[in-house]
């Protein structure tokens, strides 16, 4: 228990620490030992807890809960502040609403309620914390050098780094306080921290934009709060004991009393895990500096919304408000993948493939058999990894070239070796075979074959990963362009900025072995002591899949061989007389570069053609959720 | 055992037979033209004519893409022949094409980078068909390994007809054949230049034209399953499926890449989940 509650307590005081840190020298130095020790505080709590099932600590729920309280109105009334100084009159109302809400629990019922397990641990915590601790902790470190530069380049922007680290750290303490909390009070308290730290650091810049964006995002997830707050109230009204307040009560208290607010608290993880119609808060969310993205996308924020998904998985199997939360998510899947063929902006790119396996994660747990838990906590792991590299190898790559225009990107394997290697990487780890997301797409495959109503999910599963093939390699391809007579701009970066990317880049590659340890050792325990079955791929197809990776290792050496004898010509260009540079004579006499272009496909698959037929989509299977909730209660 | 033999043989014959079926394509194709056409064993000696050609690239980095192509075309196909999983038979060879076109898109060239691209298409056209096909087999006979659905019992092609025909569909993409050649094609300056290949030449060309005939035996493997509970009956399938694809390929002029989408899409949607969820229906009520 000691290591739980220094994970959340200690990123806190670091956070802290953080705000009065008013040198640059102290501020590497306190951040950079600070994700060592949170690093290696979540390696030890897999060591410590990594093998026993579910372990479920009493420690009083007085005063802390009031404590949280407290410091919840507190917030209530810093947004407030904000919303009346940035004359935001929609979350105001919204705040209102949610605080409303509290206060009417904390008079009502919580004088009575009495839960006594109040943070607990399984493996399924230990796999989010060791996400959270891990790559939470890298993007930190690498944030210190990126917000060095982005302030070089953005003069006009407040220096406020202190706080920018202040919020950071927050951000991964609550994220732990989310994980390993019991209670559904605690949860939601932590719940709330991290819509407002990622309300604070969309916001970073201050511009116009990012204000807008930064309430978009804050209005959409305290819609999700409302439901989550509605859904405390419900639960307190059914127990006035309190003690299915307590998350594996209320998961082993069966469908008839934990559907409606498990469907409550899934419209919760919806807003959170930005699926639609709530995408447009994560796609707002780009104007913040790219550490930011890396954290929302990989392992903070988002996560939240699908790890409360995948917790209530057990109470949607079988029910069709789950087949109605499942079909938001698969949904979500096809039309964002799809809209990603039109994006030529990496970065949203990056965020719309985020939403579209949120989606997919979504559509699993909503479904919610063995198999499909195991898959979605497998995409989890999988997509937190590749995704937290591809952020940051694109941040990078942005410094260096002031683009992130996936065109402009042409040629990095020239000018910018490392980088587009391991960008490449990162991109193969999204979707080729035998890398993670692959793996788990494939797992998602056998368990809908296998599911009630799984051959539509089949189906949208089957076009989403065609589409995703497509802009994924379209984007390696414009990396691997080796176009001459480029100068290599990659040198310059410090270490503190390398360390991150290799890491995350060995990992990528090194899940693909070592996923069958995480497997067996934390994802099939957590499954069979839910469904008393497990779920896994076979050996055989583990085996091929290592040959794979092996085969994908072994095949760069096969460079030596290509390295001499063989003449360089220059590209075909129909005949026509092209310089070196590929400058040929155009009409008129007027000298033209060959440039070539990718395709985007924007009558086809054009955010806006395709993002209302997505939300409208989405708004109706959401309302019909709470209806099917309703009725089957 | 058995599966490593499987594979061991289409390691070794695959290519033989890949070049035979492709040489009777060309006789055939030349008497559907009114020509006499070339040797049966012309394939073999283009192939071989490559190999001795000077070794011309624009970037070495190209030869390392093509190698890794075959390597994956070859994986996949033996593994299918082995008895492995069909849904990752689908996505090495997935992989494999992707090599392909990174290969395509490596060179700085505008003809090959619009074939790359158009071969991404072919890609996410014929996809969702040949998962759906999987999916199917895996209905009917319960399992996804290869080795199991060849030895069912059941006559899979009743339950599935509609999967079937999908199925086609997008094989005339795979065999590039005419309407859906789009991203390269076997004569050069025909569209766009040559697509894909355009900037490969020698042993690399070569390679390209070999993983092709493993890719062929491979897709004409997939048609088996469908059959598999009589052998005679598959192989005449195969025989005839393949003189339709030739015929098709003769009587059709090509078309843009959007008919390629939106074929194999319309042949997945129609065709395959419609068929599907029929049999689902009646497996379910049974």
């Amino acid at each position: 228990m000691e290591t739980l509650l220094f994970l959340i307590l200690f990123p806190a005081v670091i956070a802290v620490g953080m705000l009065l840190a008013n040198q640059k020298k102290v501020r590497f130095a306190m951040v950079t030992a600070a994700a060592v020790v949170i690093a290696a505080a979540s390696v030890l709590l897999l060591a410590v807890y990594g093998m026993q099932d579910l372990i479920l600590f009493a420690i009083p729920s007085e005063p802390v809960s009031r404590i949280l309280v407290i410091i919840e109105l507190g917030l209530a009334a810093y947004i407030a502040y904000l919303g009346l100084r940035f004359r935001n009159y929609l979350a105001i109302a919204l705040i209102a609403v949610q605080t409303a809400l509290i206060v009417a629990f904390e008079f009502l019922y919580a004088g009575d309620l009495h839960p006594v397990n109040n943070l607990f641990i399984d493996q399924f915590s230990v796999i989010m914390a060791l996400i959270i601790g891990i790559i939470g902790s890298l993007i930190a470190v690498y944030a210190l050098r990126y917000m060095e530069t982005y302030h070089t380049e953005h003069p006009e922007v407040r220096n406020r780094q202190r706080f920018f680290f202040f919020v950071i750290f927050l951000f991964i303490a609550a994220m732990f306080g989310l994980v390993f909390s019991n209670n559904l009070q605690w949860i939601f308290f932590f719940w709330e921290v991290t819509t407002i730290s990622s309300f604070l650091l969309i916001g970073y810049s201050e511009t116009d934009e990012a204000t807008r964006n930064a309430f978009r995002a804050l209005t959409m997830n305290l819609l999700g709060g409302i439901a989550f707050a509605a859904a405390l109230i419900y639960l307190a009204a059914v127990d006035p004991a309190g003690r299915i307040l307590e998350l594996d009560q209320l998961l082993a208290s069966g469908e008839a009393i934990a559907l409606i607010p498990a469907v409550l608290i899934g419209f919760a993880g919806i807003t959170k895990a930005a699926l639609m119609p709530f995408s447009t808060w994560l796609l707002g969310a780009m104007v913040a500096p790219t550490p930011v993205s890396a954290l929302l996308h990989s392992s903070t924020m988002v996560k939240a919304g699908v790890y409360i998904l995948v917790r209530f998985a057990p109470v949607y199997a079988g029910t069709l408000a789950g087949v109605s939360i499942a079909m938001v998510g698969a949904v979500t899947f096809l039309v964002a993948s799809a809209i990603a063929i039109s994006q030529s902006d990496a970065k949203s790119v990056l965020a719309y493939s985020t939403v579209a396996n949120l989606g997919l994660i979504a559509a699993c747990a909503g479904v919610g058999t063995p198999m499909l838990v195991w898959a979605a906590i497998l995409l989890i792991i999988f997509h937190a990894i590749s995704k937290s590299l591809l952020f940051l190898s694109v941040g990078t790559v942005e410094q260096r070239i002031h683009s992130r225009d996936i065109e402009d990107m042409e040629g990095l394997i020239v000018r910018m070796p490392k980088m587009a290697v391991m960008m490449f990487i990162g991109i193969a780890g999204m979707f080729l075979a035998p890398f993670g997301m692959l793996i788990s797409k494939w797992a998602a495959i056998e368990g809908f074959v296998q599911a009630p109503y799984g051959l539509a999910f089949v189906a949208i599963l089957a076009y989403g990963g065609a589409v995703t093939v497509f802009f994924w390699a379209k984007w390696m391809g414009k990396l691997v362009t080796v176009a001459r007579y480029r100068t290599v701009v990659e040198d310059g970066f410090r270490q503190e900025r390398w360390v991150p990317l290799y890491t995350l880049t060995t990992l990528v590659a090194a899940t693909v072995l070592l996923f069958p340890l995480i497997s067996s050792t934390l994802i099939e325990p957590y499954v069979f002591s839910i469904y008393g079955t497990t779920a896994r791929l076979s050996q055989a197809n583990i085996a091929i899949m290592a040959l794979m990776l092996f085969l994908l290792l072994i095949l760069p050496i096969s460079f030596l061989l290509f390295r001499k004898s063989a003449k360089h010509l220059p590209p075909y260009m129909s005949g026509r007389t092209t310089t070196p540079d590929m400058q040929f004579l155009g009409s008129m006499g007027v000298a033209r570069e060959m440039t070539t272009r990718n395709y985007y496909l924007t009558a086809y698959f054009g955010e806006k053609r395709l993002l209302p037929v997505g939300t409208a989509l989405c708004t109706g299977l959401v309302l019909a959720s709470w209806l099917l909730a309703g009725v089957a209660a | 055992m058995n599966g490593l033999l499987g594979a061991l043989l289409f390691i070794l014959l695959a290519p033989l037979l890949g070049g035979l079926v492709a040489g009777v394509d060309r006789i055939l194709t030349a008497r559907m033209q009114g020509r006499v056409g070339p040797p049966l064993l012309q394939p073999f000696y283009d192939v071989g004519k490559l190999f001795e050609k000077e070794n011309v690239v624009v970037t070495t980095a190209q030869n390392f893409y093509v190698l890794a192509y075959l390597a994956f075309i070859v994986v996949s196909g033996a593994l299918f022949f082995a008895g492995g999983d069909l849904l990752l038979v689908i996505f090495a060879f997935t992989l494999a094409h992707v090599f392909l076109v990174l290969g395509a898109y490596s060179v700085h060239s505008p003809y090959s980078h619009i074939g790359a691209e158009r071969e991404l298409i072919q890609i996410m056209a014929y996809e969702p068909m040949i998962i759906l096909a999987a999916v199917g087999l895996y209905m009917v006979t319960g399992s996804f390994f290869t080795g199991e659905i060849a030895a069912s019992t059941v006559p899979v092609i009743l339950y599935l007809p509609g999967v079937f025909l999908g199925f086609l569909t997008v094989l005339t993409i795979k065999l590039r054949k005419s309407p859906f050649d789009i991203s390269t094609s076997h004569h050069a300056h025909q569209e766009i230049v040559k697509g894909i290949t355009t900037e490969f030449s020698g042993a690399t060309l070569g390679q390209i034209e070999i993983a092709h005939w493993y890719e062929n035996i491979f897709l004409l493997g997939f048609i088996y399953l469908f059959f598999g509970f009589n052998p005679v009956l598959g192989i005449a399938a195969i025989a005839i499926t393949y003189f339709a694809e030739i015929f098709l390929d003769n009587t059709t002029a090509r078309l843009r890449w959007q008919a390629a989408l939106q074929s194999g899409w319309a042949a997945a949607a129609i065709l395959g989940i419609l068929n599907l969820a029929i049999i689902g229906y009646i497996m379910g009520g049974a």
